[in-house]
């Protein structure tokens, strides 16, 4: 049974080095939903729902699982953990992802 | 009862091997390691060990490679020589870091160049600080012992930690000596089976290993993994006493020679110590108060014990078989030096570099080193404390 502490959810920058597992090893999955990655991001994907055709292409080719699905439809970017790699915007058949400048 | 037989080092190290069948051995070959992989090969063509060989196109592969199969809670090992721990150095420190306590038979060969195969410490000493506990072994009997033993210390729960066992080259790994070997039995029920706590194929508990980190926790995980090698020294000292029960044979993080009440000292590592141990009995029927201090356990480094050890000695020789190329001395003179200060010792030291690329280091030559001891103790260090022995010049 994993103690409390080595939680993800229980871990941030305030934890000291004897609360951390050995070799910072992670005994749960999905734990990189807790960090937003999205600030990386220098561009941003924006989706214009009026030409978007829900073909779902761009679902698998994010590398980054940032294109949530619900009941057969995608819905807006997932702002938290999209790095901005444009992939999307390359593959949409229908030009309904472009590319804004900035977060 | 003990098992009398006649052994290479690196047979002897491939018998350890086998009486603990380890679950996996990814390995290339290179002299004088070559034998290791080979022996091990044969006792699974036998069907003497389950052991899973891999066969890998380089040394950066085969310590990846058990870097994966330890991860995935293997007992895993591999064996080097020279240019081959080089070209792992990179996954060395994973392996550290990632806290897999992997075991690695190291025969010492220097690093090219000039190319040659012969021992040098230089290849284990430059991975030093690569987070790798290290432990030397004078002949083949010290080099079966301390791979019995090597496990239960990388294994502890306080360590987690890969454990280099080193071997000099050819002195050690090819020449064939007297040895006493524990039986299967006994050396199965010391070493026991590995039941690592998380792994990665647990199918209860899902793991992610060597996530990135940044300043924002790296630092917490590296002082995390130095506690893990302070931790090490004193299971190195259990294990060894629960071992002295075993078999008789008693180890510790160094050994002392005659060095009670020795003036003039020898500090070194490996082989040459069975000569140096040689020159002081003949020193000794002399009158002369010749001592040695044999380095075990060079990571973690019991600088403090080896200080005090050497408290009452008027002057000391600290002896590297490698260059570091600092215009300083080896590795050992610089850290043992600083340990000395640390301790406020008050002898005199000589830094001295020896044995380069397998150069015969003789009685004559410690001899000669006892003298120059005896007479710095007496008129300082006049010259550069860092000098060679058995060069031309």
């Amino acid at each position: 049974m994993l103690e409390d502490k080595f939680k993800t959810e229980n871990i941030d920058e305030t934890v000291r080095w004897q609360d951390l597992t050995p070799g910072l090893q992670i005994y749960e999955s999905g734990s990189s939903r807790l960090f937003n990655t999205g600030e990386w991001r220098v561009n941003t994907p924006v989706v214009d729902f009026e030409k978007c055709k829900q073909c779902l292409l761009c679902v698998p080719y994010c590398p980054d699982s940032s294109i949530p699905v619900k009941d057969g439809k995608r819905l807006d970017f997932d702002y938290d953990h999209c790095k901005g790699c444009g992939i999307c915007v390359g593959v949409c058949p229908f030009h309904a992802i472009t590319m804004k400048e900035g977060k | 009862m003990a098992i009398k037989e006649r052994m290479s080092g690196n047979e002897a190290v491939a018998y350890a091997i086998k009486q603990i069948n380890p679950d996996v051995m990814p390995a290339f070959p290179i002299t004088p390691s070559t034998e290791l992989p080979q022996f091990v090969s044969n006792y699974i063509a036998n069907g003497e060990i389950d052991t899973e060989f891999i066969p890998v196109e380089s040394e950066h592969s085969s310590m990846s490679a058990a870097i994966g199969a330890s991860a995935a809670g293997a007992r895993t090992l591999t064996a080097t020589s020279s240019c081959g721990l080089a070209y792992m150095w990179e996954v060395l420190y994973v392996a550290a870091s990632d806290r897999l306590p992997i075991a690695l038979a190291l025969v010492n060969r220097g690093l090219t160049g000039p190319l040659n195969i012969n021992c040098e410490h230089s290849d284990s000493m430059g991975a030093r600080d690569s987070g790798w506990i290290q432990i030397y072994a004078e002949n083949n009997q010290e080099a079966y012992d301390n791979f019995v033993m090597a496990y239960r210390i990388a294994e502890h729960k306080d360590v987690m930690l890969p454990i280099m066992a080193c071997m000099d080259g050819f002195i050690t790994s090819h020449a064939v000596e007297n040895i006493t070997l524990l039986e299967d039995d006994l050396v199965k029920n010391f070493v026991g089976e590995y039941h690592p706590e998380h792994y990665l194929l647990n199918k209860d508990e899902v793991m992610a290993l060597g996530p990135y980190a940044v300043s924002n926790y790296c630092m917490e995980a590296k002082r995390a993994q130095a506690q893990a090698m302070m931790n090490a020294k004193q299971v190195i000292l259990d294990v060894a006493k629960e071992f002295e029960e075993m078999s008789g044979r008693k180890y510790g993080l160094f050994e002392e020679y005659r060095l009670e009440d020795a003036d003039y000292a020898v500090v070194a590592i490996g082989s040459a110590c069975g000569t140096a141990k040689d020159a002081i009995d003949r020193l000794r029927e002399k009158g002369v108060k010749a001592g040695l201090l044999k380095v075990r356990v060079f990571r973690p480094f019991p600088g403090k014990e080896m200080a005090e050890a050497l408290a009452n000695c008027k002057a000391i020789a600290i002896m590297d078989r490698c260059e570091s190329y600092s215009a300083n001395g080896g590795p050992l003179s610089a850290e043992l030096g600083a340990a000395l200060f640390k301790n406020k010792n008050q002898a005199e030291v000589l830094n001295i570099v020896y044995g380069l690329s397998g150069r015969d280091m003789t009685v004559e030559d410690f001899e000669k080193i006892y003298e120059d001891l005896a007479d710095v103790a007496v008129n300082g260090v006049k010259e550069d404390s860092y000098r060679y022995v058995g060069v031309r010049e």
